[in-house]
């Protein structure tokens, strides 16, 4: 392109950019007159937005805009609203106690949501998502409750929560190792066991059975109630009905007398404050085995 | 006979004429159209369908229909915010969105329907773009008078009451466009109360926003872009051939007729000439809303407004020939004419003594529309799927459920054993009361031995029946836990029901649930 010369196409009268492949000349059409205009607009639009935005880069972080947004600071204020708005419900929930919560349907619908929120949170390790629990740790949909099931004792249960020996007023029991600290032999605890598997509906050996309920009256009946009907306050679980923390088999019976697991559950009251508490209280309540 | 000095021809080029158009570098400033304001039939048919249209849109929103106290008195309401939409005697949930869908279905096969018969009407009579454009128009014409006066104005140097005419002319657009817009968002809410936040500055910013949005649109599209809208953004022109054949119904110059066509017909004949009925008096192009000269023949950018027609039927009754040099014609007696008028080839010269006999009355050759040719398969079909669409609607509608029950069964768990090893499963169950009154809606729980179920909240022993009181227009949902003493689980899964029950209307509807227990 070395004269000055304009290169005009023949057929189209348009002048070429004076590329060519092959033959193939680049026609120099204009660009559409409101395409243009809409590109300087953009373009003037942006001196605009990057003095009052975040925008240029420098060494340690780019212009801050003399709007001053950040979208971390977006996020503060719309988790701010989201907190005033809760705040509303919360500070009802503060003021009242966890039977009072249950009584106002508006409150109750916002303790489930909460505390269904809380309980995928710090809960489901151990409760499982759906709160079913699972060998040894509590299923939280049935009408068992070894330490009682009314809205106050499942609140101070997750208060204070169970054997968390830091907590004074956490629930506290201890079952004596029968076989382990040799309180009992061998064959009366395997007569206890088959007492415990008649009194809960089960298949058991007759003779042994009968054995067993005479030392079931002088070892157990204290803390499981003369006919295994748990005694709550306590924390002693009902054993003659169709739920096993540690299973209901012969075997692991004898496995439990011998030498007892003893759950632990930390106390929450501290880590999430009694407003969560009291919203997870209604929340396990009112998954289908509240008192 | 006839009178020729009468028939003035119009300065007037087709700014958008095809030929003229593929010469031009694509980027081609667009030349502005000035149509002519015509007289005549389908203007007047054309007057009628803007009002009624431009009634039916502005109207429709203020039109109240008593519903009694529980739902809205608005007799055309989309509720976005409650999810309800009424129309008159109709409210449709948002699971009945088939209804709208059936609508727009029959919508389609109409216009499907209404294209095959007389091309595209919808463009020419009722497409908002055109009633706009043409409102547009009447206020143009108004301010600153028809064709010629607004050419001239055109031209003239911007003086004082140049820029007053202008003004004025904008002024009221606006005004228009923000009616237009400000009509739009009372179909979305209650519209007294909508006008008076409005005005008062309290509405919500999605009114203020929609009401700027369409503002904007209605001006820019209806007094600016105009026919660029219908050439250059509509798909439709595109779409509509497929919907054409020959025998619909198309706005057509009867060139068989109308070649030669030529100025100074009597001269013309002095000379031994044979003249066509078109006199070049270029009526039809001055009128035309899109720029085009009809006598090109069939073009996409024609929106088959028929002012072309109006305008020709005039000219035609000045000079003492028969009306409908541009008519509605089909394509197949179009080209029958064609090769009659010449001489039964399908290509020639058109020589008007093949079309007129000697006492100037057309052969008996030439054919004219027949409505017959309006029943053809095609039309049929398309008639029959839009009647049967909405007739199903219409059926559907009369039988439908005003009361629903919906269940979702608990998966975690599936089931809970109790202390006294009876199995309980979970469910939420929904009750719809579709009607705008408190009603008392009977669950029953069928089909499941020995089973009873309790409801969080209700205060009740367990039971099979409860009475469940739920509110007007609105869906109650309930934890339901349903349990079965031990001795009558069956292992695995069992179909049972839940049954709503309305008595005074006698509605019921059940939901075939499952109870899941341990294998």
């Amino acid at each position: 392109m070395a004269d000055d010369k304009k290169d005009i196409d023949a057929v189209s009268g348009v002048e070429t950019t004076g590329h060519e492949w092959d033959g193939i000349k680049e026609l120099n059409n204009p660009l559409p007159r409101w395409w243009l205009w809409t590109f300087y607009a953009t373009i003037v639009w942006t001196i605009g937005y990057t003095i009052a935005y975040p925008a240029w880069p420098g060494i340690t972080g780019a212009t801050a805009g003399v709007l001053g947004w950040s979208s971390r600071g977006q996020l503060a204020e719309e988790m701010d609203a989201a907190r005033a708005e809760q705040a509303v419900y919360l500070s009802r929930i503060e003021q009242a106690d966890v039977n009072a919560i249950a009584a106002d349907p508006e409150l109750v619908q916002f303790a489930v949501a909460g505390g269904s929120s809380a309980f995928k949170v710090y809960c489901v390790q151990c409760h499982g998502s759906g709160a079913a629990g699972g060998e040894g740790y509590p299923n939280l949909n049935d009408d068992d409750w070894s330490w009682g099931g009314t809205l106050e004792d499942i609140a101070w249960t997750i208060r204070h929560g169970i054997r968390h020996e830091p907590d004074l007023d956490t629930r506290f029991n201890d079952m004596p190792a029968y076989g382990r600290d040799q309180i009992l032999d061998r064959d009366q605890i395997s007569d206890v066991a088959w007492y415990v598997r008649q009194m809960s509906g089960q298949e058991y050996d007759e003779e042994a059975a009968a054995r067993g309920a005479e030392t079931f009256e002088i070892e157990c009946s204290a803390c499981h109630g003369i006919d295994g009907e748990g005694v709550p306050e306590l924390g002693g679980p009902r054993l003659n009905d169709a739920i096993w923390l540690y299973g209901g088999s012969h075997a692991e019976i004898v496995a439990q007398i011998n030498n007892p697991q003893q759950g632990v559950m930390p106390a929450w009251g501290d880590r999430l404050g009694e407003t969560t508490v009291k919203q997870l209280a209604v929340y396990v309540h009112q998954l289908g085995g509240g008192q | 006979m006839l009178d020729q000095t009468a028939v003035e021809k119009l300065d007037v080029e087709a700014v958008n004429k095809g030929a003229k158009q593929n010469a031009q570098p694509l980027y081609a400033a667009r030349q502005k159209v000035h149509p002519k304001r015509a007289e005549g039939t389908y203007r007047r048919l054309k007057w009628i369908i803007m009002a009624v249209t431009l009634g039916i849109y502005y109207i429709t929103p203020w039109l109240r229909w008593d519903r009694g106290p529980h739902a809205p008195d608005q007799a055309v309401l989309i509720d976005m915010a409650n999810r309800r939409f009424y129309f008159f005697f109709v409210e449709i949930w948002p699971q009945e969105f088939i209804y709208i869908a059936g609508l727009l279905v029959m919508a389609g096969v109409g216009l499907f329907l209404i294209t095959s018969v007389v091309g595209r009407a919808w463009c020419g009579y009722t497409c908002p773009q055109t009633v706009w454009t043409d409102l547009f128009l009447v206020i143009e014409r108004f301010f600153e008078g028809d064709r010629n006066a607004r050419i001239r104005l055109d031209k003239e140097p911007w003086t004082g009451s140049k820029i007053a005419k202008k003004l004025a002319k904008h002024a009221t657009w606006l005004v228009i466009a923000v009616a237009t817009g400000g009509a739009w968002i009372f179909y979305f809410a209650d519209a007294p109360t909508l006008a008076y936040n409005f005005a008062t500055g309290q509405a919500p910013f999605i009114a203020y926003a929609t009401v700027a949005v369409l503002t904007a649109t209605t001006y820019v599209f209806g007094g600016i872009m105009r026919e660029q809208v219908c050439i250059y953004m509509c798909p439709w022109p595109r779409i509509q051939a497929a919907m054409l054949d020959e025998n619909s119904l198309v706005v057509t110059y009867n060139d068989w007729r109308g070649e030669p066509r030529m100025r100074g017909q009597k001269k013309a004949k002095a000379q031994g000439l044979l003249p066509g009925d078109c006199v070049d008096c270029n009526a039809c192009v001055a009128v035309c809303p899109t720029g085009i000269d009809i006598r090109d023949g069939q073009q996409l950018e024609c929106i088959t407004c028929a002012l072309c027609i109006d305008a020709c039927d005039a000219v035609m009754d000045k000079v003492g020939h028969e009306r409908g040099l541009i008519s509605y014609a089909t394509l197949a007696d179009y080209n029958h004419n064609m090769r009659v008028a010449m001489g039964g080839e399908n290509s020639g010269a058109i020589d008007p003594s093949n079309v007129r006999d000697q006492n100037g009355n057309f052969v008996d050759a030439i054919r004219g529309f027949k409505w017959r040719e309006m029943l053809r398969l095609r039309t049929i079909i398309y008639t029959a799927a839009w009647a049967a669409i909405g007739i199903a609607l219409l059926i559907a509608l009369g039988t439908r459920d005003r009361l629903e029950v919906n269940v979702l069964h608990d998966r975690n768990p599936v089931f809970t054993t109790l202390s006294d090893g009876s199995i309980r499963n979970g469910y939420t169950v929904k009750i719809l009361n579709m009607v705008a009154e408190p009603r008392t809606i009977t669950l029953t729980l069928d089909g499941l031995p020995g089973a009873t179920m309790a409801i969080n909240g209700i205060d009740a022993e367990p039971g099979t029946t409860f009475d469940i009181p739920v509110e007007p227009d609105k869906l109650r949902p309930l934890r339901v836990f349903v349990s079965q003493p031990r001795d009558m689980v069956a292992p695995g899964s069992t179909p049972f029901s839940f049954i709503v029950e309305e008595g005074e209307a006698g509605e019921t509807d059940i939901y075939n649930a499952n109870f899941e227990a341990p294998e």
